[in-house]
């Protein structure tokens, strides 16, 4: 930039030898330059009133016209500094607000897990339960079960020795002839019976 | 403007007249004065109407004015310092009433006040002043010293003292010149080639009009290149102001 600008500025420099040569040239007719024509009065007082006016102007602007785009340019940096302001206010609460999103769809997945996880025990609970009482009561028939044959067993047992008795009996009849007494028979035969268990 | 001229009167564009009629005669107002208030006015104006919806967005004439106003404030604060922003409101003054002045003054029968070294060299004179008064209320009489280069051999000093001095001087001497001479020669050269084709004209009846298309075409590329001058010359002044105004804020 500033050597763009020294170059232009040493290249105009050269100007006024361009300017000076035709002023020589034509300064015989008329009144030669009239910027350099000081018999005229008005080359001195167009300075006055340049003075006047370049005040007045100076004035105007300073006082008026641009303190009032001072304050324009003021007011826009001010409304783009608190829109900026607005947006970041903004953006900061969608942030929280999709934080908050966030943790309330996370509970609501726990919640789930936990209601899921909740049923599954208490059907298995449930299921173990109707095991048990299955397997109470097929304890109970197996123990009626084991009782009746018992009980048919001792009856058996019960006949067993009546019917020995009288085998016992009628074998002694037939092979001695003899009627035996009842009560050893019966003795002896409990004797046996006792022996095998 | 007549045909039949036979010499070139390219200085005639220069001469001070009286404006405004018989008001200005009683006041010496001269035609330079009336483009000096049309220049004034059309800034003011331009200001006043481009900022007077004061819009957040701009519209064409507003954002003309905030333009002008932030290439002068930048100019000032990167030139000068932050300092600068107490002389912006004198640079802009300065520039817009140099470049409305230049590029008026290239319409035809429009008078270019930046064309009198006198109106040329009281800009520069008041600039000088400024900066001398400036230089003088901020540094004192230490301000003096800016004629004397740090750690230059004293025996030197008869010879760089009043160099330095011729310097300070030449500066509004340059200033002056170099606008009052770039209008000058621009608006020479148009009435050099204007005048040449009506004298084609004169001379050679039907053919010369086909002749003067030459200095038509000359004249139509040097309006181009004298609304750069007119910008250009109006930076360069307002630039060499501000750092002149920079020198004397900060000294060296």
């Amino acid at each position: 930039m500033t050597r763009l600008m020294r170059a232009g500025i040493a290249a105009l420099m050269l100007a006024p030898a361009l300017v000076l040569a035709p002023a020589g040239a034509w300064a015989g007719e008329g009144e030669g330059m009239p910027q350099l024509n000081f018999a005229n009065s008005l080359t001195g007082s167009q300075v006055v009133w340049l003075a006047i006016i370049f005040a007045i102007f100076y004035v105007l602007l300073s006082r008026v016209a641009l303190p009032q785009v001072a304050a324009v340019l003021e007011h826009r940096s001010a409304t783009i500094a608190g829109d900026l302001d607005a947006a970041r206010g903004a953006k900061e609460q969608a942030d929280l607000a999709v934080q908050e999103l966030t943790l309330a769809t996370r509970k609501a997945h726990a919640d789930a897990q936990a209601a899921i996880a909740a049923a599954v025990a208490e059907a298995k609970a449930e299921a173990a339960r109707h095991a048990a009482q299955l397997n109470q009561a097929l304890e109970a028939q197996l123990a009626a079960a084991e009782q009746q044959i018992s009980a048919a067993r001792g009856t058996a047992m019960a006949a067993l020795r009546d019917v020995a008795t009288e085998t016992a009996s009628a074998m002694v009849q037939r092979l001695a002839s003899v009627a035996a007494p009842r009560e050893a028979v019966d003795r002896a035969v409990g004797a046996v019976l006792a022996g095998r268990g | 403007m007549a045909a039949e001229k036979s010499t070139i009167d390219a200085l005639g564009q220069f001469h001070l007249d009286t404006g405004l009629g018989a008001i200005g005669r009683s006041v010496n107002f001269a035609n330079s004065n009336v483009m000096m208030v049309v220049a004034a006015a059309l800034v003011l104006l331009a200001l006043h109407y481009g900022m007077r919806r004061r819009a957040v967005v701009p519209g064409r004439l507003q954002a003309l004015a905030e333009i002008g106003y932030q290439f002068i404030h930048d100019m000032c604060v990167e030139q000068i310092g932050e300092e600068g922003k107490r002389f912006f409101p004198f640079v802009f003054a300065l520039f817009f009433f140099i470049l409305i002045g230049n590029l008026i003054g290239l319409f035809p029968y429009f008078f270019t006040f930046t064309s009198h070294i006198a109106v040329t060299g009281a800009l520069a004179v008041l600039v000088i002043v400024l900066v001398t008064a400036v230089a003088l209320r901020i540094h004192g009489l230490h301000f003096f010293s800016y004629f004397w280069p740090e750690g230059a051999p004293v025996v030197l000093a008869p010879l760089i003292v009043p160099i330095e001095i011729i310097s300070y001087i030449s500066r509004p001497v340059s200033l002056s010149i170099r606008l009052f001479a770039n209008m000058t020669a621009g608006h020479v050269m148009f009435e050099v080639f204007a005048t040449f084709m009506l004298m084609l004209v004169g001379a050679l009846g039907a053919f010369g009009y086909v002749l003067a298309l030459g200095p038509l075409v000359i004249n139509v590329a040097l309006m181009g290149f004298e609304v750069l001058v007119a910008f250009l010359q109006a930076y360069v002044f307002a630039v060499l102001t501000c750092i002149y105004l920079h020198d004397a804020v900060h000294l060296h």
